[in-house]
């Protein structure tokens, strides 16, 4: 499903300050396309991702999911935000259960897709473990897998493997790569690695210190399927995005921190 | 069927708990629980010694009348059908006024919390409520309901439902608004979103105010029937403390007392299991 915001700008107003967030930001995302977000910390990533869900509302602009303007909570995507949100008082399991059981699948499908899905994301065995009791990356994971469980056609996800260590990562990515592959999800991918960004994604949006702006669109010249995150990071492909990003990327992240300083 | 999968899960995860450590881990709890409790059993066998020895020797029997005499009032009351007949009827209107109460609080309260500007237009008149003494209206509601059931059934179900009803209103408002929008985008409507959301996060909050409202229920038809009733064990304290008899005194208010810790142990164990998902 293609994604495009136009002329979207966002500008957050509370009673101590305003702050332009996003500004003047066109991009177009086309229907199983595999996107990577990257940009310095506090330049519009997530506020541009909470208006893909239709949490938040542009200033000016319009978002487009499938040609019609997204104006309210967006049901078309997965939404795995950047703060943790499965909720406490699910089990692990039945936060997966949740989405399925709101679209009314029946309780023995629920279990086993759940089942599934927690096993793909290596979490056996902690099917009835309440989020108190998981750790932040085992956290993230349970959001992933819920995710899975109901396959919804649009993926965000906001730093997912943050929180996870370089192995897992690889495995995680993997998952995702080989997921993306067979279902052809859209996928806006929000990271701090551009490593990562590299590996799974076939675009990667460079956006500005704030106020975010799209600095720079790189297509990967890696091809789009049977990419192996512990191994392509070898590939000349890699390397030459891999600089040319940080080239983009390095300015921005010295100008944030002049902003801070 | 998911039963059977949570079983076979629960071999997996519960499996560590046969580890020595956390064996002996349990085994210190177990020694805790035994040692307050053999302490508990002190106390009381205590306090109750030194009623026996006061009553008669230091203070007037009539004052405070004596263990052995209020044990003997208690076990002639059960054998003779006073006990049930009074018991019942008060137990009966706590538990509706407490019902009734707590439904209305917890509606009112979910409604509040979902619709602020209904609770900016109410909130001085709340404020108001909620700062006179609930007791105060007992007579009150003695004229509109007559001496009956119904009238301490209203003076416990007010208390109860001003107490649910802020406590209610105080949860939805804390509700961490990005599950609201994460379980809205993953197909969530209004219904499924108080349903799996807001009540299961008030819940905390809710179930304070319900603790913190039985004895609140208890006293209220408690009063209610010292006040005017012919029937309930407020009826017969006050009956006995017309006519000195502190012996039924002491008996109604050990019955009260007893009461009051059912219900709240009850509301415990449900407390621990509806948030057992807390760390
Ligand atoms: N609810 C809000 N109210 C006011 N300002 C906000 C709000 N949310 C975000 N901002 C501001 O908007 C800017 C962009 O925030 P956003 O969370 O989108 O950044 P980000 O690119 O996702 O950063 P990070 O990489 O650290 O997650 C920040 O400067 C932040 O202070
Ligand atoms: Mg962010």
């Amino acid at each position: 499903m293609s994604i495009s915001a136009r002329g979207v700008r966002k500008l957050y107003v509370t009673r101590r300050r305003e702050t332009l967030a996003l500004d003047r930001v066109d991009l177009d995302i086309a229907t199983g396309e595999f996107v990577a977000f990257v940009g310095p910390s506090g330049c519009g990533k997530s506020t541009l991702m909470n208006m893909v869900a239709g949490i938040l509302a542009p200033s000016e602009g319009t978002i487009l999911h499938d040609g019609r303007p997204v104006t309210g909570i967006n049901q078309r995507v997965g939404y795995m935000t950047q703060a943790d949100a499965v909720l406490p008082w699910r089990t692990a399991r039945e936060n997966v259960e949740l989405p399925l059981r709101l679209r009314g699948v029946g309780r023995a499908a629920r279990a086993a897709k759940a089942a599934e899905t927690l096993a793909a994301v290596g979490l056996t065995g902690f099917d009835n473990a309440f989020p108190a009791e998981l750790s932040g990356g085992m956290r993230k994971r349970v959001a992933l897998a819920q995710l899975l469980a109901y396959g919804p056609g649009t993926l965000l996800l906001d730093e997912p493997f943050g929180a996870l260590d370089a192995q897992l990562k690889l495995v995680m990515q993997e998952l995702l790569l080989r997921i993306w592959e067979k279902a052809g999800q859209t996928v806006i991918f929000v990271t701090h690695d551009l490593g990562e960004a590299v590996t799974l994604a076939q675009r990667v949006v460079v956006f500005s210190a704030r106020p975010g702006r799209i600095k720079l669109i790189e297509p990967i010249a890696l091809p789009r399927t049977g990419r192996d995150p512990f191994r392509t990071r070898f590939a000349p492909e890699f390397e030459r995005a891999y600089s040319r990003l940080w080239e983009a990327l390095a300015p921005e992240i010295a100008r944030e921190e002049e902003v801070v300083a | 069927m998911s039963g059977l999968v949570q079983q076979a899960a629960g071999i997996g995860t519960e499996a560590p708990a046969l580890s020595p450590a956390s064996a002996a881990l349990a085994a210190a709890d177990a020694r805790h629980r035994w040692f307050v409790l053999g302490a508990r059993v002190v106390v009381g066998i205590a306090f109750l010694l030194l009623w026996h020895v006061a009553s008669g020797n230091w203070i007037d029997t009539l004052l405070i009348s004596s263990p052995e005499a209020v044990a003997g009032r208690l076990w002639r009351w059960l054998i003779d059908g006073t006990l049930w007949f009074h018991l019942s009827i008060t137990l009966l209107a706590t538990v509706l006024g407490f019902a009734i109460g707590s439904a209305v609080g917890f509606s009112t309260g979910l409604l509040f919390g979902r619709f602020n500007t209904l609770a900016d237009i109410f909130d001085p008149y709340i404020s108001a409520l909620y700062s006179i003494p609930k007791i105060a209206l007992a007579p009150l509601f003695i004229i509109w309901f007559g001496i009956g059931i119904e009238s301490k059934v209203a003076v416990s179900a007010a208390i109860v439902f001003l107490v649910i009803f802020l406590n209610t209103y105080a949860g939805v408002r804390e509700v961490n608004p990005l599950y609201i929008n994460t379980t809205r985008i993953m197909g969530g409507g209004q219904w499924a979103v108080l349903r799996h959301v807001i009540v299961p996060s008030a819940a905390a909050w809710v179930i304070t105010g319900l603790k913190v409202s039985v004895p609140y229920a208890l006293v209220g038809t408690v009063i209610g029937e010292f006040m005017s009733a012919n029937r309930g064990i407020g009826f017969l304290i006050a009956q006995a403390t017309g006519l000195f008899n502190t012996t039924s005194v002491y008996a109604g208010i050990v019955v009260l007392a007893v009461v009051g810790a059912v219900i709240n142990t009850g509301l415990k164990h449900f407390e621990s299991w509806v948030l057992r998902w807390r760390p």
